[in-house]
């Protein structure tokens, strides 16, 4: 019975090879699975086994022909050949008649392998220890209770190995994280992590707002000894939109939602060290003077490195003011556990439509709500924004609750 | 017959010898199998294997109807046997099973050659006048009982396990010199038969080789039987009688000369290689001190295209290993990948309570300072075992402390020899206690037992 030898796959997108070598001759004697013919292509070379034990009796595919995947290269035929030396060990294969093969002879793997099953035991410690592969030394390359024991007891993480490190670079400054820095990098990575997180966008016209400070400015300072910002307002916006949507102000616990009767937000200071943010208690107790004040002594702080742990803990709502740098528009990261947090921006110039149809230049904001969506959904975060656009536009409506 | 020429001869139709002969066959080689007794099986299925287990099964039935029937309300009043219609039913259990072989054969067209075959010269051999020329040869002559000097074996009162499996009435005392396998499996034969026996062993305990918690069980529970065991003690020679033999025995460690009288003297020391007229000589073959024939891992002689598998090269000396090496030849020399995993061979004393083990024992796994841990489960806690009626012994299963591989499994019970396969299919896949333990085994079931002391490793046991 004569076996066909045949281009196997050769992989992805790759069609034919070049034969690069034999290693038998016609007449040899091959052991089931034994190399017997190296072929190359763009990507890799390959090695084909011998599909049966026997002996070669055919070599179809030269040194230097291409050959297509599925091609006949060769044949075995039955018998046990002499030996490699005489070419009369081809006597053998003739002594049983060749029979034609129906269909394709299957090339089978040397040893079966198996890695990807796993034993009871070792299962049920893979799926435990969150391990997704482990070597298997067990029968053809099965994975046994001692593979993933020995997986977990060695150090090598198993998901990446670990880096080389990387060569000095003399173009390279090498600095090592504050302590601050990587603090702030981890709750960064664990909001995004937790939270489905995502931003929503309104802008808001600036006219009102410039024009109450414009009005109130000297006589505020004189009165209450602090600058009448722009923090006061939006912080008392806040609160208002808050009180009508509560979930804004809410934090997810397990399986359970925390809604907060009380506002402490969370004034975002940058400072050279790092964004941190003090919060200010009971927003909606404060006057506008007292927001400003507490405000301003937090940045005094900030600046000094003196804030404590106390001040940056338990706000249940977050502003965060881009602008005061130059940005326009960006979608801040939730302070962890909270569920909502408020972007300022530059005000800016832009040509805006009237009611009335004209056009007129305005002073603009962009405002943007990052919330998680497990908390929050979309009508309430869009409705929060809006709410704060209106109370910025028209402060009446923060005095009125309306 | 005149000359003939194949790919393969085998020499020696035994289990090792027939079944070489068939994979070879199977494989596509032309296949001749010479054995000198006739009908083929060796000494397994002639005088060794199936005629113990036949007179073991109606022995065995003779027990329970006269000792255990009562205890479940049924009264068979005076029980009797007779020995002529057991011992012929015996000789027709074996002439199914070497018809059977010869079917075999038939079937797979493979030459099969009465006469004793003589290896001439590489490649040659003789069979009486006949010449036959082989490519490849394989030696599967197998084993004879190993001779006890001073006590001649005559087959009539002292025997071999051969003139035992043929007595022609139950003797009044028989002495068994060997507590190892034949000695326990005949002994208990004839002693369920109404014999008094007595059991003298060299070594300190019954079945020697085995796990020595095993040992010392198996030794109470046979004594509980009413077999006698006298350990560590030497028979120095045997004197014939008219009617009896008398045997001088010593302790082993040498003293005081005592005697022994026995209606019949059964030898059962152990087993040696058979070679005898075999050629080696003509061919250059030199046997080890022990008289096997040594092999290389493709159990190639030191002469190329002469190879030899079973009893004759030695280690465990069992009909399953000569199979497993019989097949592993034949596709060796097909070209193929053959192989025998000697750590995954499972050996069974037939007597009852059955004893099985494969793997290690304690003792091999103290000694190769391995550390392991012991899980134990007794068939007393087995429901299926209690409503048997049938709860000597234990289940023991020994694993690798650091990873749990299942190193060993040693049973005493109830359907030993059946229940270790699943332990043995488990070390071949080099499963973990572990993997035995979360494998469903039906209730009510003697398996259970496995599964609880698989359990038991990890010192969670759910029924005990």
């Amino acid at each position: 019975m004569s076996t066909d030898i045949k281009v196997p796959t050769l992989g992805e997108s790759v069609t034919e090879a070049t034969v690069a070598k034999w290693f038998k001759q016609v007449g040899d004697s091959v052991a089931a699975d034994e190399p017997l013919v190296e072929l190359e292509t763009d990507k890799v070379t390959v090695e084909v086994p011998a599909p049966a034990a026997g002996v070669l009796s055919d070599i179809m595919a030269k040194v230097g022909d291409t050959v297509g995947v599925g091609a006949v290269l060769g044949a075995i035929g039955a018998g046990s050949g002499a030996p490699a030396k005489k070419p009369e060990a081809a006597a053998p294969a003739a002594t049983v008649p060749p029979k034609p093969v129906a269909g394709p002879a299957p090339i089978q793997p040397a040893a079966a392998n198996k890695g990807d099953i796993a034993s009871p035991a070792a299962a049920k410690l893979m799926a435990e220890s969150n391990l997704s592969s482990v070597a298997g030394t067990g029968k053809d390359g099965r994975v046994t209770k001692g593979d993933v024991l020995n997986t977990l007891a060695s150090p090598a993480p198993a998901p990446s190995a670990p880096r080389a490190p990387r060569a000095e670079d003399p173009r390279e400054e090498r600095v090592k994280m504050t302590r601050l820095r990587k603090r702030i990098a981890e709750r960064l990575k664990e909001a995004q992590n937790t939270a489905a997180m995502l931003t929503t966008f309104n802008e808001v016209d600036m006219t009102a707002l410039n024009a109450a400070r414009a009005q109130y400015k000297d006589g505020f300072e004189k009165k209450h000894g602090v600058k009448l910002g722009f923090m006061s307002f939006f912080v008392k916006a806040c609160v208002t939109a808050l009180k009508e949507w509560p979930a804004v102000n809410a934090e997810i616990d397990g399986d359970e939602l925390v809604y907060k009767n009380f506002y402490d937000i969370g004034v975002a200071v940058g400072t050279p060290n790092g964004l941190v943010v003090p919060v200010v208690r009971d927003c909606d107790t404060l006057s506008f003077a007292e927001v400003e004040k507490t405000i301003g002594n937090y940045g005094k702080k900030a600046r000094d490195g003196k804030l404590a742990i106390e001040d940056m803990t338990g706000g249940t709502f977050t502003i965060s003011n881009g602008g005061v740098y130059g940005s326009l528009m960006s979608t801040p990261i939730l302070n962890p556990p909270q569920s909502g947090i408020l972007g300022m921006h530059k005000t800016q110039m832009r040509p805006m439509v009237m009611p009335d149809g004209k056009i007129e230049a305005r002073p603009m904001m962009y405002l943007a709500l990052s919330y998680d969506h497990r908390v929050i959904d979309g009508r309430e975060a869009v409705s929060f924004l809006v709410r704060v656009k209106e109370c910025i536009e028209d402060p009446q409506r923060i005095l009125l609750d309306m | 017959m005149a000359d003939s020429s194949f790919d393969v001869v085998v020499i020696g139709a035994g289990p090792g010898g027939y079944v070489a002969a068939i994979r070879a066959a199977q494989l596509g080689f032309n296949t001749a199998c010479i054995d000198r007794r006739g009908p083929p099986g060796g000494t397994c299925l002639n005088v060794g294997c199936i005629p113990s287990k036949a007179l073991l099964q109606s022995s065995h039935h003779y027990e329970d109807a006269t000792k255990h029937f009562a205890d479940h309300g049924i009264s068979v009043g005076k029980v009797g046997f007779d020995l002529d219609k057991m011992l012929a039913r015996k000789q027709k259990v074996v002439n199914d099973n070497t018809k059977g072989v010869e079917f075999l054969f038939k079937k797979n067209k493979i030459t099969y050659i009465v006469g004793e075959a003589k290896i001439t010269a590489p490649g040659q051999l003789s069979v009486g006048s006949d010449k036959i020329s082989a490519k490849h040869i394989i030696i599967a002559t197998g084993s004879d009982v190993t001779p006890l000097p001073g006590v001649e074996i005559d087959e009539k009162q002292i025997v071999s396990s051969t003139g035992a499996l043929e007595l022609t009435k139950v003797p009044g005392h028989l002495v068994v010199i060997g507590a190892g396998v034949i000695g326990l499996e005949l002994g208990s034969v004839w002693h369920r038969l109404g014999a008094k026996v007595t059991v003298v062993e060299y070594l300190d305990r019954v079945l020697p080789t085995n796990d020595g918690e095993v040992s010392k069980q198996a030794q109470r529970i046979f004594e509980k039987q009413g077999l006698e065991f006298k350990l560590g003690t030497k028979v120095t020679g045997a004197k014939l009688g008219k009617k009896d033999v008398t045997l001088s025995l010593e302790p082993a460690a040498g003293g005081a000369a005592t005697e022994l009288v026995a209606d019949v003297v059964l030898v059962a020391i152990g087993r040696r290689p058979y070679t005898t007229n075999l050629g080696l000589e003509n061919v250059g073959i030199a046997v080890d001190k022990r008289g096997f024939i040594p092999v290389d891992a493709h159990f190639q002689t030191s002469v190329p295209g002469i190879y030899a598998i079973g009893d004759v090269i030695g280690g465990a000396m069992l009909a399953h290993k000569a199979e497993d090496e019989g097949v592993a030849l034949a596709e060796i020399l097909a070209g193929q990948h053959g192989h025998v995993n000697y750590n995954a061979i499972p050996g069974v004393v037939y007597t009852w309570p059955e004893v099985a083990a494969v793997g290690k024992s304690e003792e091999q796994l103290k000694a190769e300072g391995v550390a392991y841990k012991v899980g134990k489960f007794p068939f007393t806690a087995n429901s299926r075992a209690r409503a048997n009626g049938d709860t000597d012994g234990f289940v023991k299963i020994l694993a690798d402390a650091a990873t749990d591989e299942v190193l060993g499994c040693h049973i005493i019970g109830p359907s030993a020899g059946d229940l270790i396969g699943e332990v043995v299919l488990g070390m071949e896949f080099r499963a973990a206690a572990e993997d035995i333990a979360r494998t469903c085994h039906a209730h009510p079931g003697l398996a259970e037992a496995v599964k609880e002391a698989a359990l038991g490793v990890a010192g969670r046991a759910i029924h005990l």
